[in-house]
């Protein structure tokens, strides 16, 4: 494995740990208000200092964590759902099935994502199962083109036609063995999907119109950081590099896998 | 060529009809009434009160007559009137519209300026220390939040140092400035947006660049341009660069909704009275005939960054016939 990708790995495990964890790591809780100690900076007692509440930003920000991965991981595996489904159906039935997806494929992607996300979020209440299914509902398109053009090639295979010949039904060829073979490609944009859909909730929460306060995520903390520009660095360095960070890793370990499926 | 002119404009309108349909079952079978926020802060709002906003909005017909009925203003290019201020939202749009594109153009032609050098040295000095240093570099540049990077040089270069304006397009002052001193003043208040915009994109054109470069290197004309004894420069710069040039126009055609879409983030940011910042304040505001408004007009802008990119591949490549 090549350095970036282990870097990346760690990266990803890092903050895995942090969040599987963070009841542990987190020294305060993460709602406690203290209105001593408003916007302090980083020292001893409070590494990361503290916010305009006075809640400590490290436990804060731990806690943050949860949800970011959270996010990332659920509105993905949506995605992956939708994407691999219906590239499986266009890629395996051809002809009118894959007419119709395709064209919705494409239908969608005319749209700017961003603006979609935002459409729809004016129309519901911006929690965080809301936000998971918004980022799945408009990420798959890619996914699916990929799952398509692997399927396209797969199904020509002879252990395709033998599976046929025995009989086996189109759902359990789908299913049990052509999923399974174009899973590789998919792999990859899974991971980098991980990074889009982290930046994306952060975006939304930096605006306001994701994940909603008191809960801590990486986003709205960054977005009462800009509240006190001037007064808070902490407040707006560290979540926006663990963001940063965070992408960074599932990016580097994406790429990884890319070029390891490029080689073999 | 006419064939596939046709063609191509049927697909067109196909998607047009595809983009109108997904928009208004966006807004229609999501849970929520447009007619809920009006009365939803005001429990004076009598149920009467909400049938009669529904009627005057036609929210009452069946989905397909209010489809049909809001189609046909569309292409008319008519999106009805915005809740907020009661001004048609096309007006609103075309005079958000040029801010938003300047913005755009400036940043790609600036992520073309960067980005095909970063590429193409990384290509040609494959492995060297350059290349692994642009690597890096370009997977900072993907992984950095373009809000953050706003928020950062707002800080530093607006609010510590400042060199620069943060917020909107002119000064306070403007209208009392010279020519000039207008041109100036605009220009210092895009600085900031643009580089934020085109920071993300310079990432991956480089990226796009560098491999589709080496990508050409490896063909055989490249060899033949060598073996009959063309000096480097000549095989890279005239023979492979070209070749190399070609894919970079359609993942210019790619990154349009990206540029738009990412349009939200900075324009609210800094407060730039662009089409991002519109659609913002009527999403904050459930300004629904302005949310599907500036919806279309997105779309029917990414299509047409796809079709300029296609016809100028087209244009360029002889290899494509127009068939």
């Amino acid at each position: 494995m090549n350095k970036l990708t282990v870097f990346g790995l760690c990266i990803v495990g890092f903050f895995m740990v942090i969040a599987i964890f963070a009841p542990i790591i987190a020294p305060y809780n993460p709602g406690q208000i203290d209105i001593k100690n408003i916007l302090t900076a980083p020292s001893y007692s409070h590494i990361f200092g503290t916010d305009s509440l006075g809640r400590d930003l490290f436990s804060r920000m731990v806690y943050g964590t949860r949800i970011s991965l959270m996010v990332g991981f659920i509105a993905v595996g949506i995605a992956s759902l939708i994407g691999i489904a219906l590239g499986a159906m266009a890629g395996y039935y051809g002809k009118w099935v894959d007419v119709i997806i395709m064209r919705f494929i494409d239908i969608m992607l005319c749209f700017p994502t961003f603006f979609l996300i935002l459409a729809v979020i004016a129309l519901l209440e911006p929690s965080i199962i809301n936000i998971m299914i918004i980022i799945g509902a408009t990420s798959w398109m890619g996914m699916a083109r990929l799952m398509r053009a692997e399927i396209l090639s797969l199904k020509e295979r002879d252990f395709i036609y033998a599976e046929r010949a025995i009989g086996a039904s189109d759902l359990r060829i789908i299913a049990r063995h052509l999923i399974p073979n174009a899973m590789a490609p998919v792999l990859v944009s899974v991971t980098l999907g991980i990074a889009g859909a982290i930046l994306v909730e952060s975006s939304l929460s930096f605006l306001g119109i994701g994940v909603q306060p008191p809960t801590p995520s990486w986003g709205n903390i960054l977005s009462e950081g800009k509240a006190v520009m001037g007064a808070g660095w902490w407040m707006m360095v560290f979540p926006g590099l663990a963001i940063f960070i965070t992408v960074l890793g599932y990016n580097l370990l994406g790429e990884g896998i890319r070029e390891k499926l490029l080689k073999s | 060529m006419n064939k596939f002119i046709l063609k191509r404009i049927m697909g067109l309108i196909f998607l047009l009809f595809g983009i109108t349909v997904v928009t208004f079952i966006v807004i229609h079978i999501a849970p929520g009434k447009p007619t809920d926020l009006e009365a939803q802060f005001n429990p004076k709002v009598s149920m009467e009160a909400r049938e009669r906003i529904s009627h005057l909005y036609g929210l009452d017909k069946p989905l397909a007559i209010q489809y049909i009925e809001w189609l046909k203003r569309v292409v008319r290019l008519d999106f009805g009137i915005s809740f907020m201020d009661s001004r048609p939202v096309m007006q609103k749009i075309l005079e958000r519209i040029p801010i938003t594109l300047t913005i755009e153009l400036i940043s790609i032609v600036l992520i073309l300026l960067i980005g095909i050098p970063i590429g193409v040295i990384s290509a040609v000095k494959e492995g060297s220390f350059y290349d692994k240093f642009m690597t890096v570099f370009v997977f900072i540049g993907f992984a950095a939040p373009t809000f953050w990077l706003s928020l950062i040089l707002m800080d530093f270069i607006g609010v510590r140092w400042g060199l620069l304006p943060i917020s909107g397009i002119k000064s306070l002052e403007f209208e009392k400035f010279g020519f000039l001193e207008k041109a100036i003043d605009i220009s210092k208040h895009l600085v900031l947006p643009v580089l934020v915009s085109a920071f993300g994109g310079l990432a991956g054109i480089s990226r796009y660049m560098r491999s589709s470069m080496l990508n050409v290197l490896k063909q055989d004309y490249i060899r033949t341009a060598r073996a009959k004894g063309l000096t480097e420069k000549e095989v890279l710069y005239k023979h492979a660069l070209k070749n190399a040039l070609l894919p970079v126009v359609t993942i210019l055609g790619l990154s349009v909704p990206g540029l738009i879409g990412g349009s939200v983030i900075f324009e609210s940011i800094f407060s730039i009275p662009g089409m991002g910042r519109l659609f913002y304040e009527s999403v904050m505001a459930r300004d629904y005939p302005v949310i599907m408004g500036v919806l279309v007009i997105g779309a029917i802008l990414t299509l047409l960054g796809n079709l300029l990119a296609d016809i100028s591949y087209a244009a360029v490549d002889p290899r494509i016939k127009l068939e």
